[in-house]
């Protein structure tokens, strides 16, 4: 038992971040907004030189053969960038639902292009989908980069599959979205062609955890980046002849968000941990993790918005991109509620 | 990162929880489950000498002093056990958490010596003599003062909240030794014993009807002149050193009696229905989760061999704690209803739940209020400017 991390661990997390704080600039991000909320560039040199696409996905593929808490340490960097990247939908769930559960052909042809961002995939479970013999017909809505997309892995209690981009009967509408970082899009399938994978189930529920430590780990990067700009403020506003973290009220809000984000990052460590050594308490950890982690960073980007004053609601200021992707997190793949009833079961038994 | 327990560590438990058990049903079962730290305190200073007799004192302690150099998986894992087993609190306490480690880290060899081996067999009792009725929040106020006279010390003033005193063996004192000093300057770190007619301990009756808490009264007490740790004037920093300790491994033998308060709730919310209830659903979910955060805030709180940095996890942990278990009585009363709000005793003595609810509310005050924990987080960790001086 040794709850800290390795040498090799703390070297990809210091790589992560020098990387992100470096290249996933807010005019890199800004741009990336107007358009389908990818920044091209960025995530070229994060899938190829830097090679961390694959941190957590097989050596055959291209992969690094890592496991989830690597993973987390790349995740809750980019979130501390609010980087406009789809590590969510592309890597975390496309790619490690293919690792787990896709055909031999669908892993040799798709994982090394998703690893090295030729491909860029998107995820969705859902129950609207009619399947009639390779077809799907339906519509799934907020898939997460979906414009952007190449090939879409989908699925619902019945199986999964791949539908190709480019294939008859899919369109993509791209909606206007809150979180212009993650935006979504509407898929449209009218009798599209779908390649079924060997073990769908398992490819979900991969692509659901992966997702949950995706965005649990970007939640706890962007809670303190939202709390390390707010004190750099702090110190630098002068208001009544004296810097405004001066004052027990603003001081004890930072520190309330420096109690949760501690919390938050027991619980992120925990999840992927948990899931790598195939812990019976991993659900838990899980469940606990999205819905603790997603909470504490709205609460802190609430904050930043709150201790700039006014500056903090203005579009220039960075404040809103935190903002709205904690609120973003909140919701997607399960919002607090869901995840915490869940645990209520664990302990409690099933809900009258 | 490993979270996991190895083979031999999982043998070490199976070691501790058997013994553990062995005595909860045997000689030492009419202490089993008890919950307060005061209830047959003097059984349970039995207890204390058991386990020092049989090697379980202080096991992270070097063996020179009486302790097994336990490793922390072996020190965790014992925490554990420990409370699973519902074996009551250690009411020596201050001794095993405090006493021993400040004398271990600034004592010299004579007083390790003269109260190591005593504290882990369970022979000495610690109290703790810090808060005065004028020094609460601001420790460095303290007005106790003690003077140096033909080789004793001679101490006059009031202590309060001292803790379990009226069980105990000695007590350590902040004094004021630089007549005219003021704030953390002029302190001095005093072990006094406390059978002698100086010093007279009187109960504080608290709002859940113990008295856990009292007032300690000094009248020219004595101890010898070697019976300070560190220098004179040295006694603000060895009685910060001390506060550090308070951390230390016993926070998951805490975490596992939270734990069992919790489990005693998840019953009663299943007995009586509440467990049907959504919003009392996500309310226990969310204090499993915050005690398995706990859980894995400690392990990375005592994990972390880099002091060189403020370690986050170990600077919230008190309000995290203190915190979830005042909300947790909170939660115990919401489900009981108005059944939590009687007792079946003819005194006026609560079973778990209640006094949970009741006593909880001492926890976000004693050892730092939520507000100075909030102070010292922002000021300590994110460096913002500290709170400025009154000079009333």
């Amino acid at each position: 038992m040794e709850f800290v991390f390795t040498e090799e661990q703390a070297m990809i997390g210091e790589t992560a971040r020098a990387f992100f704080a470096e290249s996933a600039t807010s005019e890199h991000t800004r741009k990336a907004m107007a358009g389908d909320g990818i920044d091209r560039a960025l995530w070229q040199s994060f899938c190829g030189e830097l090679g961390l696409g694959g941190v957590a996905l097989p050596e055959a593929y291209g992969g690094a053969g890592l496991g989830m808490v690597e993973f987390a340490l790349v995740a809750e960097a980019a979130g501390a960038q609010v980087a406009a990247i789809p590590l969510v939908g592309s890597i975390a769930m496309a790619a490690h639902a293919i690792a787990a559960g896709g055909s031999d052909s669908q892993r040799e042809e798709i994982l090394p292009r998703l690893i090295s961002g030729d491909l860029i995939g998107a995820c969705a479970g859902t129950e609207m989908l009619t399947v009639d013999g390779n077809t799907l017909s339906g519509i799934v809505d907020f898939v997460a980069h979906g414009a952007a997309a190449d090939l879409f892995v989908l699925g619902d209690a019945e199986g999964a599959w791949i539908v190709r981009r480019d294939a008859p009967g899919v369109t993509v509408t791209a909606l206007t979205t809150m979180d212009q970082t993650r935006p979504f899009a509407r898929l449209t399938l009218d009798r599209a062609t779908a390649e079924p994978m060997s073990k769908g189930q398992l490819a979900l529920q991969t692509a659901r955890e992966c997702g949950w430590v995706c965005l649990a780990a970007e939640a706890l990067g962007g809670a303190q980046a939202a709390l390390d700009k707010t004190v750099a403020y702090a110190k630098e506003r002068i208001q009544f002849g004296r810097p405004i973290g001066s004052f027990q009220a603003y001081k004890h809000r930072l520190a309330d968000m420096v109690i949760e984000i501690e919390q938050a990052r027991s619980a992120v460590y925990w999840a992927a941990c948990a899931v790598d050594e195939g812990s019976d308490e991993a659900a838990l950890a899980l469940h606990a993790a999205k819905s603790y982690c997603a909470d504490t960073f709205f609460m802190c980007a609430s904050n930043m918005i709150q201790l700039h004053g006014g500056i903090g609601f203005t579009w220039e200021h960075d404040a809103h991109l935190y903002f709205k992707r904690a609120r973003s997190i909140q919701t997607m793949l399960g919002n607090g509620d869901y995840h915490r009833e869940q645990v209520a079961t664990m302990i409690l038994g099933e809900a009258a | 990162m490993k979270l996991g327990f190895s083979p031999e560590e999982e043998l070490f438990r199976a070691e501790c929880a058997d013994w553990l058990n062995a005595q909860m049903a045997g000689e030492f079962r009419d202490i089993k489950g008890i919950s307060t730290l005061t209830e047959k305190a003097e059984r349970r200073k039995e207890w204390e000498q058991h386990l020092g007799a049989n090697g379980w004192g202080c096991i992270g302690w070097p063996k020179e002093w009486g302790g097994r150099s336990a490793s922390l998986a072996e020190q965790v894992i014992f925490a554990e056990e420990y409370a699973r087993a519902g074996v009551p609190g250690r009411v020596n306490h201050i001794g095993i958490e405090l006493a021993g480690p400040t004398i271990l880290t600034f004592g010299t060899e004579e007083q390790k010596k003269r109260f190591l081996p005593d504290i882990a067999a369970g022979n000495t009792i610690f109290c703790q003599g810090f808060s005065e009725p004028g020094a609460g929040s601001d420790l460095a106020s303290v007005r106790t003062k003690g003077r140096l006279e033909n080789g004793s010390w001679i101490v006059n003033g009031q202590k309060i909240w001292t803790s379990l005193a009226h069980i105990s063996d000695w007590i350590f004192v902040v004094t004021r030794t630089e007549e005219g000093s003021k704030g953390p300057k002029g302190l001095t770190f005093l072990m006094m014993p406390i059978d002698q007619p100086g010093v007279e301990i009187r109960p504080i009756k608290q709002i859940n009807g113990d008295a856990e808490f009292n007032e300690t009264f000094f009248t020219d007490a004595t101890c010898p002149e070697d019976s300070l740790i560190g220098a004179v004037g040295d006694g603000w920093r060895i009685a910060m050193g001390l506060l550090a300790f308070e951390r230390g491994v016993s926070t998951l033998g805490q975490q596992m009696a939270f734990r069992n308060e919790l489990d005693a709730i998840i019953t009663a919310a299943k007995a009586n229905g509440a467990a049907t209830n959504p919003l009392i659903r996500q309310r226990l979910a969310k204090a499993e989760i915050g005690l398995k955060l706990m859980r894995y805030g400690a392990l990375r709180m005592l994990s972390n061999t880099d002091h060189s940095k403020v370690d986050g996890a170990a600077l919230t942990y008190k309000i995290q704690w203190a915190t979830w278990r005042r909300n947790l009585g909170e939660l115990a009363m919401d489900v009981l209803g108005q059944a939590g709000e009687v007792t079946d005793k003819a005194e006026y003595e609560w079973s778990v739940l209640p006094n949970l609810f009741l006593y909880s509310r001492a926890d976000t005050i004693y050892g730092g209020t939520n507000q100075i924990q909030r102070n010292l987080i922002a000021e300590r960790g994110l460096g913002m400017p500290r709170e400025p001086r009154g000079d009333v």
